[in-house]
């Protein structure tokens, strides 16, 4: 009881390595000394999530740190999209869906699974697998959060929309055309305007669901370069496919499997030394 | 030379398939011509029928700023242009935006429900009611059950009731075409339903939505019967007032409430007279109406192309 209660409090001692659901959470000493310093942003708590009958998350447990960036892997199908979509209520949007269980926010200390999912999203951005910008224009593109916060005054959006366009690697592509329609970038361009898109409005927590699977080797640099340099201020969690992209850029990672996380903590620990078979065998390609 | 199983089949049998099926494709291709080209060559002969008989009115000036009148060449269709203007005005003002909010609640607020698929299924089946029947409740209902009489207003409400379920199924459809993808992008920035209505899904629908609106109108625009059934005049030598006035408001709604007829009747009317002259005219008028007609879905096509180009 007394990790769970240090998970809580703003300010642990250390992570918590106690098995909860049988979940392996790995840290190394150094880590621990680091994670000392921080603050949680979430906490998942024994989140369950059934697609109409089909349960596709079983009782998954697993703190989300702040301006860190956490990366889930996994084979297909095992559930990885699901939890992501879980922390901003995506699932909400169709009919069918039920969670059990908590996803507690900080640092109001709240559980967003029973918050108003349009406040959720409110606070939690997401990126998309496949770049999804509206048919209008790059700069309104990068302002619609902000819109739609109500945010309309020219000299703000202006100046958010510049920021954003920084903060994700694309200002200078496109600051020369800023009114043209956003379907005239390339396909790794857009996904980093919707990224730009997702941090306008200063989210708490950004979502990426395998945010460059489309894209091409320098594309994807790209943007996980960006990701590396957002981690002083957003708190990202990155669902991926590609192994070497969680160890270049993730300071966290959970493995899952079938609906379960397996195995959470260090990146480079559970990498180097993963302390269950399953994850050992995914990471070195035996299977998955 | 023959290709064992398993193995991808050889050279000259790879080009045989894409022969086959470039042959196919041709098939396919020219019988898909000649049944356009037979609805295309009908309606061409219709049309050129038409114009060749209306001709010498189609020429003159004075059929279009001319009322109707006993002697056929002195006869115009001012009066009945006029009239289904206005009426069109009417049906476009209220069909639009009830079809459109009535479209976008079925699609994105109704909860599916033994309700809302009567519903759906009432609204396709609308789409197939004969026109006269709707000319026949809005007699019962706008004329003697609500009093508005053989008026525009009437007539406007009744053909945007007929073109109601074309504008529906059209606002469905083009808002169901918007990918999911488009939707989740907003939902995930937190708009809220109503903001991804109005902000994305809207704006992305709408070559579809103006495309169906614009067709309807050019059902409307053709229709006699409805308009027949709830006493439109036949022989109108006045205009209604000015919808402008130069006295303040401004605007008047007197319009609404005067009585009319529309190109259709005019037309209908000419051809049953028994002088051949007359024949001329409502050739004539056919003429006008086809053109409006096909004017109108050039339009549509029109707009449909722009938005969607602007959308790219
Ligand atoms: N809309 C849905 N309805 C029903 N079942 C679903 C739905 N979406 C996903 N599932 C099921 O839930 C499980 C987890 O799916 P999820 O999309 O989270 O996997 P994933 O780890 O993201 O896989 P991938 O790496 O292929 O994207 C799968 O078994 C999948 O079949
Ligand atoms: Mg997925």
């Amino acid at each position: 009881m007394q990790t769970l209660n240090a998970m809580h409090s703003k300010k642990p001692d250390k992570i918590p390595m106690k098995n909860i659901n049988e979940t392996v959470y790995v840290t190394s000493g150094a880590d621990a000394a680091a994670a000392a310093s921080n603050t949680l942003r979430a906490d998942v708590k024994s989140l369950s999530f059934w697609y109409g009958e089909n349960r596709a998350l079983s009782s998954v447990s697993m703190p989300v740190w702040d301006r860190k960036i956490t990366a889930l892997i996994g084979p297909s199908g095992c559930g990885k999209s699901t939890l992501l979509r879980s922390f901003n209520r995506m699932h909400d949007l169709y009919p069918g869906n039920r969670y059990d269980g908590e996803i507690r926010l900080y640092p109001e200390d709240r559980n967003l699974i029973e918050m108003d999912p349009g406040l959720v999203r409110l606070r939690v951005g997401m990126v998309f697998q496949k770049p999804n910008p509206f048919p209008k224009s790059i700069f309104e593109n990068v302002a619609a959060g902000l819109r739609v916060r109500g945010i309309h005054r020219r000299a703000v959006l202006d100046e958010r929309v510049e920021k954003s366009l920084k903060d994700a690697a694309l200002w200078n592509e496109v600051k020369d055309r800023m009114h043209d329609s956003a379907y005239s970038l390339s396909g790794g361009q857009q996904q980093r305007l919707c990224i730009a898109r997702a941090l306008a409005p200063q989210p708490d927590l950004l979502l990426l669901d395998e945010p460059t699977s489309a894209l091409d080797p320098i594309a994807t640099a790209k943007i996980e370069d960006l990701l590396t340099g957002l981690r002083q201020s957003v708190t990202v969690i990155i669902v991926t496919h590609n192994m070497q992209q969680a160890a270049r850029i993730s300071d966290l990672t959970g493995y899952m499997h079938m609906g379960e996380l397996i195995e959470y903590g260090d990146t480079g620990e559970l990498f180097t030394n993963p302390r269950e078979k399953r994850t050992s065998d995914y990471i070195t390609g035996r299977f998955g | 030379m023959a290709s064992s199983p398993g193995k991808q089949p050889a050279q000259p049998e790879l080009e045989s398939i894409v022969r086959g099926n470039r042959r196919s494709d041709l098939v396919m291709a020219g019988i898909g011509m000649i049944v356009l080209l037979v609805a295309m060559a009908l309606l061409a002969a219709v049309f050129i029928d038409l114009a060749v008989k209306g001709w010498p009115r189609l020429i003159n000036p004075d059929f279009y700023i001319n009322f109707p009148s006993r002697h056929p060449e002195q006869a115009g269709i001012l009066s009945a242009a006029v009239g289904t203007t206005l009426v069109m005005l009417v049906t476009a003002l209220v069909a639009i935006p009830l079809g459109v909010a009535a479209g976008v609640y079925l699609e994105e607020y109704a909860a599916r429900s033994w309700i809302t698929d009567v519903i759906e299924i009432n609204v396709s089946n609308l789409a197939g009611v004969p026109s006269i029947i709707y000319g026949l409740l809005a007699l019962g209902l706008f004329v003697h059950a609500f009093g508005l009489g053989e008026t525009i207003l009437t007539a406007g409400l009744v053909l945007a009731l007929l073109i109601l379920p074309v504008i529906i199924v059209a606002t469905r459809e083009a808002i169901r075409s918007i990918p999911l993808e488009l939707r989740e992008a907003a939902y995930g920035l937190g708009a809220d339903k109503w903001q991804t209505v109005r902000l994305y899904v809207l704006p992305a629908a709408r070559p579809g939505i103006l495309t169906g609106a614009i067709v309807g109108l050019a059902r409307a625009i053709g229709e006699a019967a409805p308009v027949i059934t709830i006493g439109a005049l036949t022989f109108i030598a006045f205009l209604p007032p000015p919808p402008v006035q130069a006295q303040p408001p401004f605007i008047n709604f007197e319009w609404l409430s005067s009585p009319f007829t529309v190109m259709p009747i005019q037309l209908f009317n000419w051809v049953s007279r028994p002088q051949a002259e007359f024949h001329i005219n409502a050739a004539a008028t056919g003429v006008v109406l086809m053109v409006m007609t096909l004017g109108m879905n050039g339009l549509a096509i029109y707009i449909r192309y722009r938005l969607r180009r602007d959308a790219r």
